[in-house]
């Protein structure tokens, strides 16, 4: 399961419409918490498929250590990733899981039909190895209160 | 002695731990000494012809090591070695 901030989900959902009609990706950090990842804070990336960003997206490495390295200074480990589908719907694809690597991470897709976001959905990539991993269907929890200082 | 930065996914393998200090003069050393301290992690970074995955991503400091001398970059006390597996998709 994950749970998220009502305003961290908003902004992850409000990237795919700024984005549009290309993908948005972006990374979520926080903590495990047994089988729930707990988001504490989202970090936008830049999509560096420009050879077709309408389908496509790639999160440069560089930028993920980038990111890796403040959420570490705040205590915050990768627990997942979003991005968006523009004009298609927030279900995996054949491609999204080929690429899926990251196994215990949530990964979180938004549609944004016509330049709005209309669904968002996350999947948890299970399993250890290459042959056999997953995407499967997980809970998300919008939490109102967490995050409210 | 050279760090090298565990990604989430692949600590189930190195006892939790984020960080591993390793020893060698290389980056492939680096990660020879990495895979003899937790064998369970080498079949996750290499394939079974022994090259790194195509999906593992290797940076010294800030750079890839792909556009250094691969696995052969010299590396020097103080470095900070991080896996980095790719993030990418696509809807069709
Ligand atoms: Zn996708």
């Amino acid at each position: 399961m994950l749970r998220i901030s009502r305003s961290n989900y908003d902004s992850l959902r409000r990237h795919g419409e700024a984005t549009y009609p290309y993908e948005s990706c972006g990374v979520l950090l926080g903590q495990v918490n047994g089988d729930v990842r707990v988001v504490t804070s989202v970090a936008r990336c830049g999509n560096t498929r420009k050879d077709s960003p309408q389908n496509r997206y790639n999160i440069d490495p560089k930028e993920l250590i980038r990111i890796q390295r403040g959420g570490r200074e705040r205590g915050e480990d990768i627990v997942g990733f979003y991005h968006s589908h523009p004009d298609h719907p927030a279900r995996w694809s054949p491609t999204d899981l080929a690429e899926a690597h990251w196994f215990g991470c949530s990964y979180v897709i938004t549609s944004v039909e016509k330049g709005r976001a209309v669904t968002t959905n996350s999947f948890e990539l299970t399993g250890s190895e290459e042959n056999g991993k997953k995407l499967v269907d997980e809970e998300v929890e919008i939490d109102l209160f967490m995050g409210r200082t | 002695m050279t760090k090298i930065h565990i990604p989430t996914p692949l600590r189930q393998y190195t006892a939790k731990q984020a960080d591993v200090q390793v020893k060698g003069g290389t980056v492939g050393d680096a990660l020879s000494d990495l895979t003899a301290r937790h064998p369970d992690l080498r079949r996750h970074l290499y394939t079974e012809e022994g090259k790194l995955r195509s999906f593992v991503n290797v940076y010294l400091n800030d750079d890839d090591v792909r556009y250094l001398q691969k696995e052969a970059t010299a590396i020097k006390d103080g470095d900070n070695i991080s896996i980095v597996p790719s993030i990418a998709g696509g809807r069709s």
